[in-house]
């Protein structure tokens, strides 16, 4: 049996997700989402649930501290380097929010521990070659990050004591510049499994900015999730109103179109684009289409599943469908592809993103069953 | 733990003797101490629970258990080690540790282990704590079972709400007090004995309250106003007054007893966290420096060390000022640098050059360690030369740039500074004051404002907790910006008054 913490953890998650224990809900400091700020670190929310006490306010208390520094330079300049430093960043009402470095590789094995995703087992042979950096050597130059302590005192100290600078009595090594060694890396070519995702996206009048922002975060984290998993993946964009064009990635999350929606559109221009590049024997293809569930008739839907039953299911890894509410849209396509494939197909996941709290789930829902 | 922890075996056992006898040379002395190996999921769970592998179920342990793990996974921060003041003394080392921290991690928990059986402030802390805690979670885990988890978990969380509303002298309740409670208990000794008892000793003290009051004969309306007038002879220690006066149902009492009893077994540690962190750390720099250290192991050593004595510019390092206290009080008491010949000196090279040779210092800093808290301790010993030398500063948010500053490095303001920061633990003063104000039975506490103000919106919020144990309206003076004000719950609505 597994320890009883694990029960009292998943209680909290639960009052922290709003399902039960309602009248806690004003003590959850919400957001679960690590978001990336653009420098190459990102904050991570530790929801938390704030017991009221009595306590002293902290306006106008102010801290203490130690080290150098005249009245009035400020206590919080930059504090600790390179990787696997952080801070808490104090926040309004009881909010914690973590601040670290991290690269995108520790991030996806955190998001895959978060969610509890499985590995994906790829098919096909290894073909795309790929370059990998492993850390074997020692040069004289690097960041702060690769620092070697044991190399770099080593050296200080065969320099002091061949210098004779070195004090038996009152043994400190110091070092200076020229003892400083960092971890190097070497360069290796090695052939990996390779993988394209197809990223569809239903840009007309009825998908709003906050039901873009909301493809947009899920697509970074699916893409970080499938970069941990294949060494390279290529990435393809395409937009549809009526009709289907591919696009960059910029222009593929700013774009909005007011025309009317066929889907088919996409997913013939998806067929494509496999058809030409992607050799589903050798490649593992991701296909994902997000929209709000309009489409223009029965008979385009009709049209889609045939699609997807002849062309794009046999050739892709899973097929990946995901809805994100808005005011206007019906839904209906959901409903078309549930009474088609069922809510537990295989080949067709199928998620509804109602809101940015919900992308998690929804990427558990994508990536879930290791495919 | 079952087979998440197992005993030293092979080198570790080899260093654990190596490392205890060193300890034991030195002086220090401590109940047995039982090492465990686990890994650093093993240790989160310890850590959340407040180092006690049963707890009752409650979801703040899932919670500090969350955040441990993201932590850890995000490699903010590793607990090394984890020690639990009971008897024999139950410490946990993280398997992945290297050797060298091994024998620094066992060195550091024999200094803390001479701490909680030495320092006055644990000196009645029940060391078999470790079943105390398991039988706890019996208890409420039995009450959940009965009256559902929901309705449990929440009264729980109104307790949490006021678990610092205790009171420090409760902790050195003297042996003629405990003698004359005792004689006090035997009247009713045969009740409480048919009991066949696990209920906490709050319990029982309230239970006993009922007992004599119930003896004296009054009828059941003036026993409760009698109460509610008598004299409050703890009035910090509002946990204990609501056991006593609130109108609680039998299982309601018994939590808030256990949730009590719990609080007080925690409070010699939140009241001595610079003493006792100083004085492991001074030991196991001690014995490593001076015994255990190889030469291979130096500089893993140092780099070690270093991290965890780093200085702060946003925060005071326990371990940090701790240690270097201790080692400024031994090098005062070796040299005769106190006292009033000393202070008295003018003669700024005699006082830099004296030198009495007195060597006290070893025994001085082991008569610190058995009487003073962190509040004495720097009361006492914190010097301005101490002060200097760590380079420390308060600071201050400036809303004009919009970033917190150094403030000043002045000797007398750093240290008023760091007493109102540690005194009562850290929490605000608050008293009850009468149990029927306003002669309508409502619960009057007063917060005796040392300087700083309460954070209103959490005085509300616990306000609504304390009405919730109460049942009629709850009320608490306090300052706000120099102004002194009532601020009262009645159940519907908040309500300031000047």
């Amino acid at each position: 049996m597994d320890h009883p913490i694990k029960r009292d953890h998943a209680r909290f998650r639960k009052i922290v997700k709003g399902r039960i224990r309602d009248n806690l809900r004003k003590y959850v400091s919400k957001g679960e989402m690590p978001s990336p700020k653009g420098d190459g670190t990102f904050k991570i929310p530790m929801p938390s649930i704030d017991t009221p006490r009595f306590k002293f306010g902290d306006k106008n208390q102010g801290g203490m501290g130690q080290g150098n520094g005249e009245e009035g330079d400020p206590v919080d300049g930059q504090e600790g380097e390179g990787p696997g430093s952080g801070k808490e960043v104090g926040n309004s009402a009881g909010k914690k929010e973590l601040e670290v470095d991290l690269t995108l590789e520790e991030l996806a094995s955190i998001l895959g521990e978060e969610l509890a995703l499985p590995k994906i087992e790829p098919k096909g042979k290894k073909a795309m070659p790929s370059v990998t950096n492993k850390y074997t050597s020692i040069g004289m130059t690097g960041p702060n990050s690769l620092k070697h302590f044991k190399r770099t005192y080593r050296e200080a100290m065969k320099r002091q004591i061949s210098s004779g600078s070195y004090d038996f009595l009152d043994p400190r090594v110091i070092p200076i510049k020229r003892d400083f060694r960092y971890r190097a890396s070497d360069a290796k070519v090695e052939f990996e499994n390779s993988a394209v995702v197809i990223y569809m996206m239903d840009v007309s009048g009825s998908m709003g900015d906050e039901q873009k922002e909301i493809v947009r975060t899920e697509s970074f984290w699916i893409n970080l999730w499938l970069k941990s998993q294949y060494k390279d993946i290529e990435v393809r964009y395409i937009i549809h109103d009526a009709t289907a064009k591919e696009v960059d990635a910029e222009t593929f999350f700013k774009t909005r179109e007011s025309g009317g929606t066929l889907i088919s559109s996409a997913l013939k221009l998806c067929r494509e684009i496999i058809q030409a590049d992607y050799d589903p024997s050798e490649w593992n293809i991701y296909p994902f289409h997000f929209s709000d569930g309009d489409n223009w008739s029965a008979d385009d839907t009709k049209l889609c599943l045939e699609i997807l039953d002849q062309d794009l299911l046999p050739s892709s890894n899973v097929f990946c469908y995901g809805q994100v509410e808005s005011r206007y849209g019906s839904g209906q396509f959901y409903k078309d592809l549930v009474s088609r494939y069922g809510e537990d197909d295989d080949k067709v996941i199928l998620s509804k993103i109602k809101n940015k709290e919900a992308i998690l789930d929804s990427i558990k829902d994508f990536l879930g069953k290791g495919k | 733990m079952g087979d998440r922890t197992r005993p030293l075996e092979g080198e570790l056992l080899r260093i654990r003797d190596e490392i205890h006898g060193y300890a034991l040379e030195f002086g220090l002395d401590f109940h047995p101490v039982r090492f465990e190996v686990c890994d650093y999921d093993t240790i989160n769970i310890l850590a959340a629970q407040g180092g006690f592998p049963n707890r009752y179920p409650h979801w703040r342990f899932g919670m500090d258990y969350d955040q441990l793990s993201k932590g850890y996974a995000y490699g903010l921060q590793k607990i090394y080690e984890m020690v639990i003041n009971t008897n024999p003394c139950y410490a946990y080392l993280l398997n992945a540790n290297h050797i060298v921290d091994q024998k620094i991690v066992m060195a550091h928990v024999y200094g803390h282990a001479d701490f909680f059986k030495n320092n006055a402030w644990f000196s009645n802390t029940d060391r078999n704590m470790m079943a105390v805690m398991a039988n706890h979670g019996t208890k409420i885990r039995r009450y959940m079972e009965r009256y559902g988890q929901n309705k449990v978990e929440e009264f729980i969380d109104r307790v949490l709400s006021i678990e610092n509303l205790i009171d420090v002298g409760v902790l050195f309740e003297t042996q003629e007090l405990r003698r004359l409670s005792d004689e006090r208990m035997k009247t009713v000794a045969t009740e409480i004995a048919n009991e066949s008892d696990d209920r906490s000793t709050a319990l029982k003290s309230f239970m006993r309250v009922k007992e004599r009051t119930g003896k004296m004969g009054p009828t059941p309306e003036v026993e409760l106003s009698d109460l509610r007038e008598k004299k409050i002879n703890t009035p910090r220690d509002v946990m204990f007054y609501l056991l006593e006066n609130a109108p609680l149902e039998e299982w309601e009492s018994d939590i808030l007893g256990i949730l009590r009893d719990e609080a007080y077994y925690f409070l010699p540690q939140r009241l001595t966290k610079i003493m006792n962190e100083g004085w492991a750390s001074y030991w196991h720099s001690h014995i490593m420096t001076n015994r255990a250290l190889k030469a291979s192991e130096i500089i893993d050593y140092a780099d070690h060390h270093a991290g965890v004595m780093a200085m702060s510019k946003q925060n005071i390092n326990p371990y940090k000022i701790g240690i270097e206290l201790y080692r400024d009080i031994e090098y005062r008491w070796n040299t005769g640098r106190f006292g009033k010949e000393y202070n008295e000196c003018e003669d700024m090279h005699l006082k830099d050059n004296w030198n009495k040779e007195l060597n006290l210092g070893r025994q001085k800093i082991f008569d610190v360690r058995k009487t003073h808290n962190d509040v004495s301790f720097i009361d006492e010993f914190f010097t301005p030369e101490f002060c200097e030398r760590q380079q420390l500063f308060t600071y201050k948010y400036n809303p004009r740039t919009g970033r917190s500053e150094i403030e000043t490095r002045d000797f007398q303001e750093i240290k008023n500074k760091l007493l109102t920061q540690l005194s009562n633990f850290g929490s605000p003063v608050i008293e009850v004051e009468s149990g029927n104000y306003q002669n309508r039975g409502e619960l009057l506490l007063r917060h005796k404002h040392l300087g700083v103000d309460l954070d209103f919106g959490y005085a509300s919020d616990t306000l609504r907790n304390l009405f919730a144990l109460w049942k009629r309206p709850v009320n608490i003076i306090s300052r706000q910006e120099d102004q002194t004000l009532t601020l009262s719950f009645d159940g519907r609505e908040f309500k300031q008054t000047k």
